[in-house]
């Protein structure tokens, strides 16, 4: 039985320790949003925070996030509340199949918690892990820096 | 509950038979299903509009809920749309080709039209005024003196049971059509909610995964099973012949246990793989058909310049491996898809399972984009065979990556010779246009199509291919050039298959158009023309000027100064000579040590007719030109003689951002009044032209294979 | 102090120093003369020091990291004024062999003059056609920060410049005299695989005993070799030419570099190499096959051993398979980075993982950055060289704290 810290909730999973963090997530507590791309390390569909730093939930144990706080896009906002990230996706409509965008937006997160006023250049280096096979680089880019705007206060 | 029962039970609509109409067609998917009350049903419930097609993330499902609220003065949020479900919906075949706005979006259109008219007609019958005395908005009818009616408390007996017509008076109102409004489907999509059939979960929900063979026609020749067999959390394994899977309880216990089974599996393995396909394909037989220009195009003569073109096997590359969810109970067959035709797969499962179909109900759940014929419908066979080894529990099987990449079906290699000659005023006076391609369609159909059917003990043999025929085409779509000189165009359709091909996005147009648009520059340049004036000089179509010309216009071409290194590129199609036109130019930058290819801006022009969805039309384009300018940078399947060797995104790299264009601008021509065309598709063929002649506009050199690689063009580039 | 002005005026017989007049255009080559220009200077790896980080092509501007301070690649496009576009043949010639520029200035030798002076004319008229045909960039870059007068390096040069054409050894064959020349000279391997003194010279007498590169240890090549089994000629060729051998390792860091630049150069010359390098490690065969087995049964005794909770679920599924099996990887107790002296390699991999460039094939290791805390990497570091069987490395967590911090 391990205990792991989600979106600010403590919950007990009965997954092995050795079991990848996507599974646990997706399976145990029935979160949606981090996908399995790859299992690889190589696409970026699984990521989510821990203490802040993105990470592929596909190939990182629950063993070795135990104790750190985990945040997926459930806990960025809601359908009826969404926050800052998720209004400016919606804002820019950066999405056609959406398999890729929660990993896009947990990775902006991160960067924009440590670097507010980070610019696209940041913003397309940072997102160098993540593929995205319908094509929405352009507006994905658009929604990071909107996203930035709303985060830092401006409207 | 099936349609036909809840027909019965709801208020409006009665089963009875109608003959059908002589001599007139029905406007779009109507002709097909012609009852009203197949596309919509209005009850004091509400409103609930049907259509056959899928929600690919395309934004169908916004746009026909545009179309139906519009017609039906309606808020779209007071509409449910049910997408492809064989139990619910009309039989749309498959969502492709870019036809959903012209067959199913067309249906809607003209169904919701007459569906108003026929409520205010009932309401004018009710308060016995004149018609146009009546009017609809906002979810009720209104007539004089206040008189007011919901939809719902109008719809009596079977009001709508009746058969369309095409409505000569549609809805003139653009309150909700012709606007960007925001996809319904995005904000489950942003905050975790449930969007994909990844995301179903049902009671006492098993896993499965698929130990799949090593290569195409490998046979289980040996298998320990025993260590797997009493792993913890493994409910069963599952084998019928080389057909291998295990299922287990939990998602990662069924992922250890399929490695476990595949490291105790031994296979004989006979694949033989072509080592050069493009010295091999005119060599497999093929079926020559001249498609064009066969009695009056002359051989091309006199100066006479000619060029070979190549493109390999490709794959959908789907971020989200293909997924379904199947139940088996009491000889029914319930499976949850993203097939892209739910109907066909039914089908086909039936002759699988040796199951009648109408034990047998498909529904559609989205998945990660297609982009044509991908793993869908394998993995809905997978579910379902294994299901039936765990009666009464659903199971879910997800593809694992490396099982994706080698299984699915690919778009197939083709090569591409064009031959032209120059008249003296520098205008061609003859082309002739000949490729070389295998099947664009193995759809299911038939169970001989799905993978897992090749494994069973007594397997399906996939069914003979067939050229998908003109006008649509399939290795030949878009090998018709628009441009007004004659053309003679000969299809040469290679039945044998020996790598596993499919219907990728754009079928032979992403070919066909890299050919042409590549040789109209090379032509352009040998006659020292503009290559954007010398297509507008040879091409009459007044939507493919317009698009021409704003292309040109708004990427400055005629004001671009040439840099070391950099280059422009333009390229122009109609899809299918059929659907939306589309014009694109590009500027790229090339780093030539390192055979570093950039694109730095696009700006692309398109008229899909009458623009249902402004910012729908967008993405579809910008997504189209982002994918060909992967397909067409880096992508390209690679094997050896006997197993496919790309198996993930190391060994098969796509665009990644740091080869994303700084701006990439997109401009919608809008019709209105004009049919719906396809715009799904419309840009890969143009973006793969526009590249390849500004990558030679940027070094001099013309590069007539695919993929642009950094390999390829180091080796082009430094001889 | 006598002694020490006498030294640095000079003394020790330097050929010329004069400035050497600018052309006023280049000549014109073969075009055989350029493509064969190309293939050397894939095998010098001429880009790694002339081309920064996304930058133009050759224009310079690479910081390298010596421990006399930083030197910045110089500009070897043929731009006239911030490039070699006014360099003759000779003073390209001179720069090579003597390493002095065509103002009569003693180069630092980072650039490594002490391995090009092996060079045939003929190489050097071809890399001279090749640098000389390139895209003029004009590109200032920065100034070098090392506090050492470069009248000091004549001093330098006259202890540990060999100046001379590489001489074949008799009773080698072709192959072998090929690699020797190659690896001696253009290819500069003991740059990186040979420890260095004080004066930052290569000791000669420990001849590829092992070195430092960008960060990276540099394994030895010779019979210390610390690969767990001994390399082959043909397992050495395989990681040249495709950047992974099945029981050795994965190129990765500087060297992945080196081999994406092999990949361009004739199979026969990276063969020759492989020929070459192999043939440093003297141990005879009985040695060998016992250093082999040795190995081999250690990774096949580990794999049953679950004795590190990150191990087990972060690397165990796909390093436990062994290459052999599909999509699996190598058996970490057969792993150089784990045997070498330092942490450090296995430390960056792990953190950033082993990724082709865009657009490029290859083998894929993903970068577990972020989701191992620095205590998580310092204990699966102890932990994966406790398999190895070697003695401790010391300070691990030292180690890593520095790398976190980005060094």
């Amino acid at each position: 039985m391990a205990k792991l810290d989600v979106n600010g909730r403590m919950h007990e999973v009965h997954a092995d320790e050795g079991t990848p963090l996507l599974y646990v997530l997706r399976e145990e507590l029935a979160l949606n949003a981090a996908k399995f791309g790859c299992g690889l390390g190589q696409c970026g569909a699984c990521t989510v925070l821990a203490d802040g730093e993105a990470i592929f939930s596909c190939i990182t144990p629950i063993s070795v996030v135990q104790g750190r706080k985990i945040r997926t896009v459930e806990g960025l906002g809601t359908a009826e509340k969404p926050g800052p990230m998720q209004q400016a996706f919606i804002e820019a409509q950066a999405a056609q199949c959406g398999y890729c965008i929660p990993g896009m937006m947990m990775r902006t997160q991160a960067l924009l918690e440590r670097k507010p006023g980070a610019s696209e250049a940041d913003i397309r280096a940072a997102l160098q892990p993540h593929l995205c096979r319908c094509g929405t680089h352009m507006r994905i880019v658009r929604a990071a820096v909107r996203a930035a705007e709303l985060m830092r206060g401006k409207s | 509950m099936n349609r036909r029962e809840f027909i019965t039970t709801g208020g409006a609509l009665i089963v009875s038979f109608s003959l059908p109409a002589f001599g007139q067609k029905l406007p779009g998917a109507l002709d097909k299903e012609p009852m009203l009350d197949a596309w919509l049903r209005v009850g004091t419930e509400g409103i609930t509009v049907f259509t056959g097609k899928a929600e690919l993330g395309q934004g169908i499902k916004t746009a026909l809920l545009q179309i139906a609220a519009e017609q039906l003065a309606v808020p779209m949020s007071s509409i449910t749309l049910v997408t492809a479900d064989t139990a619910r919906t009309p039989n749309e075949g498959y969502t492709a080709g870019s036809n959903s706005m012209k067959d199913s979006g067309t249906a809607i259109l003209h169904a919701a039209a007459q569906a108003r008219e026929l409520l205010i007609a009932q309401a004018a019958k009710q308060w016995g005024v004149a018609p146009d005395q009546v009017s609809a908005q906002a979810g009720e009818v209104r007539g004089p003196e206040g008189k007011r009616a919901s939809y719902g408390a109008l719809v009596q007996g079977d009001l709508l049971h009746v058969r369309a017509q095409p409505q000569s008076a549609l809805g003139k109102a653009r309150t909700v059509m012709g606007k960007a409004v925001q996809r319904v489907d995005i904000p489950a999509k942003v905050t975790g909610g449930a969007a994909y059939v990844h995301d179903l979960r049902l009671p006492d929900m098993l896993h499965a995964r698929v130990v799949r063979p090593p290569s195409y026609g490998a046979r289980l020749a040996a298998l320990e099973a025993e260590p797997v067999s009493s792993m913890a959390g493994v409910v069963k394994i599952v084998r019928d012949g080389s057909f291998l899977a295990v299922v287990a309880a939990r998602e990662w216990t069924a992922v250890q246990a399929m490695r476990a089974l595949r490291s105790g599996a031994k296979w004989e393995e006979k694949a033989k793989l072509p080592r050069d396909i493009y010295a091999t394909l005119p060599q497999l037989g093929s079926q020559d058909t001249v498609i064009a220009g066969a009695d009056t195009t002359p051989p091309p003569s006199g100066r006479v310049i000619e060029a070979e073109y190549r493109r390999p096997y490709q794959i959908h590359g789907s971020i989200g491996p293909a997924c379904a969810v199947a139940r088996y109970e009491n000889n029914s067959l319930t499976v949850w898809t993203h097939s892209q035709g739910v109907y066909p797969l039914r089908g086909a499962l039936a002759e699988l399972m040796a199951m009648p179909p109408e034990r047998i109900h498909c529904v559609h759940m989205e998945g990660a984009g297609c982009y044509g014929h991908n793993a869908a419908d394998d993995v809905a066979a997978d579910a379902a065979l294994i299901a039936r080894q765990v009666p009464g529990k659903p199971v879910r099987v997800q593809w694992m990556r490396e099982d994706e990449h080698a299984w699915e079906p690919f778009g197939p290699a083709m090569l591409g010779k064009v031959r032209a000659a120059l008249d003296a005023s520098g205008n061609v006076n003859s082309l002739q246009y000949d490729v070389w391609s295998n099947t664009h369609s193995s759809r299911p159909g038939k169970a001989g199509e799905l993978a897992a059917a090749w494994s069973l003990a007594k397997p399906f043999e996939p069914s003979p291919p067939r050229p998908i025929p003109q006008p649509e085409g399939g290795g030949d779509r878009n090998a018709i050039p628009l441009y007004k000189f004659p053309s003679r165009v000969t299809h040469h359709f290679i039945p044998e298959m020996p790598l596993r091909v499919s219907a990728l996005r754009a079928l032979g147009a992403y070919t066909n158009v890299f050919a042409i648009e590549s040789f109209m520059d090379e032509l352009a340049l040998a006659a020292k023309a503009d290559p954007v004036e010398f297509r507008l000089r040879q091409i009459d179509d007044p939507r493919a000027r317009d698009v021409i010309r704003l292309a040109a216009e708004r990427f400055g071409w005629d004001k671009y100064q040439k840099q070391n290194g950099r280059g422009r590129g333009f390229a122009f199609a109609r899809y299918k000579n059929l659907a939306a036109y589309c014009a694109l130019a590009m500027e790229v930058n090339v780093e030539r040590e390192a055979g570093d290819m950039r694109v730095l801006r696009v700006v692309a022009a398109v008229d899909s007719g009458e623009a249902v969805n402004p910012d729908g039309i967008r993405n579809q384009i910008e997504g189209g030109i982002l994918q060909s300018v992967s397909w067409s940078s880096f992508e390209a399947v690679m094997y050896n003689d006997t197993r496919i060797t790309s198996r993930d995104w190391g060994t098969y790299p796509i665009l990644r951002f740091s080869h994303v264009p700084q701006s990439l601008e997109v401009h919608v021509i809008d019709r209105p009044g004009q049919p719906f065309l396809g715009t799904g598709e419309a840009a890969q063929g143009p973006a793969a032209g526009a590249l390849a002649n500004a990558l030679a506009h940027a070094t001099g050199v013309r590069v007539r294979e695919l993929p642009f690689s950094p390999r390829r063009l180091r080796a082009v580039l430094s001889a | 102090m006598a002694v020490a002005l006498a030294v640095l005026t000079g003394f020790g017989g330097c050929a010329s120093h004069e400035r050497l007049e600018p052309i006023q255009q280049p000549p014109s080559f073969s075009r055989e003369a350029v493509a064969k220009g190309a293939e050397l200077a894939h095998l010098g790896n001429c880009m790694g020091c002339h081309t920064a980080e996304g930058g133009k092509a050759y224009a310079g501007g690479t910081p390298i990291k010596t421990p006399f301070g930083t030197i910045y690649g110089t500009n070897i496009t043929p731009d006239r004024d911030t490039g070699i576009g006014g360099w003759s043949q000779d003073a390209f010639a001179r720069a090579m062999r003597e390493g002095v520029d065509r103002d009569g200035r003693h180069l630092y030798p980072a650039f490594p003059y002490d391995h090009f002076t092996k060079l045939t004319d003929e190489d050097i008229a071809a890399l001279y056609a090749f640098v000389m045909t390139r895209e003029p960039v004009r590109q200032e870059n920065p100034a070098n920060r090392v506090p050492i007068p470069r009248a000091f390096i004549g001093v330098w040069k006259s202890r540990y410049l060999e100046r001379g054409t590489y001489q074949p050894v008799a009773g080698r064959s072709a192959e072998w005299n090929r690699g020797a020349y190659l690896v001696q000279g253009l290819a500069h391997c003991g740059a990186c695989h040979t420890p260095r003194n004080a004066m930052g010279a290569e000791r000669k007498e420990a001849a590829f005993a092992g070195g430092e590169a960008e960060g990276w240890h540099a394994p030895a090549l010779n019979s210390a070799s610390p690969s767990p089994v001994p390399w082959t000629v043909d397992a050495l060729h395989e990681y040249l030419r495709h950047g992974m051998a099945d029981l050795h390792a994965m190129s990765a860091g500087p060297m992945a570099e080196v081999v994406r630049d092999l990949s361009q150069v004739a199979e026969a010359d990276v063969h020759a190499i492989a020929t070459y390098v192999v043939s440093l490690d003297t141990r005879n065969d009985a040695e060998r096959k016992r250093v082999r087995e040795a190995a081999l049964a250690r990774a096949q005794a580990s794999k049953a051993v679950q004795g590190n909770v990150t191990y087990d679920g972060s690397c165990a599924e796909c390093h436990n398979r062994g290459r052999a099996e599909e999509g699996g990887a190598l058996e970490l107790p057969l792993g150089t980075a784990l045997t070498i002296p330092t942490p450090r390699n296995l430390a960056y991999i792990i953190r950033d993982g082993i990724v082709p460039p865009d657009g490029e094939r290859g083998a894929w290791m993903p970068a577990f950055a972020g989701a191992l805390t620095d205590e998580q990497l310092t204990d699966l570091l102890i932990y994966l060289r406790a398999l190895s069987g070697q003695p401790a490395w010391p300070n691990v967590a030292a180690e890593v704290r520095q790398i976190s911090r980005g060094h």
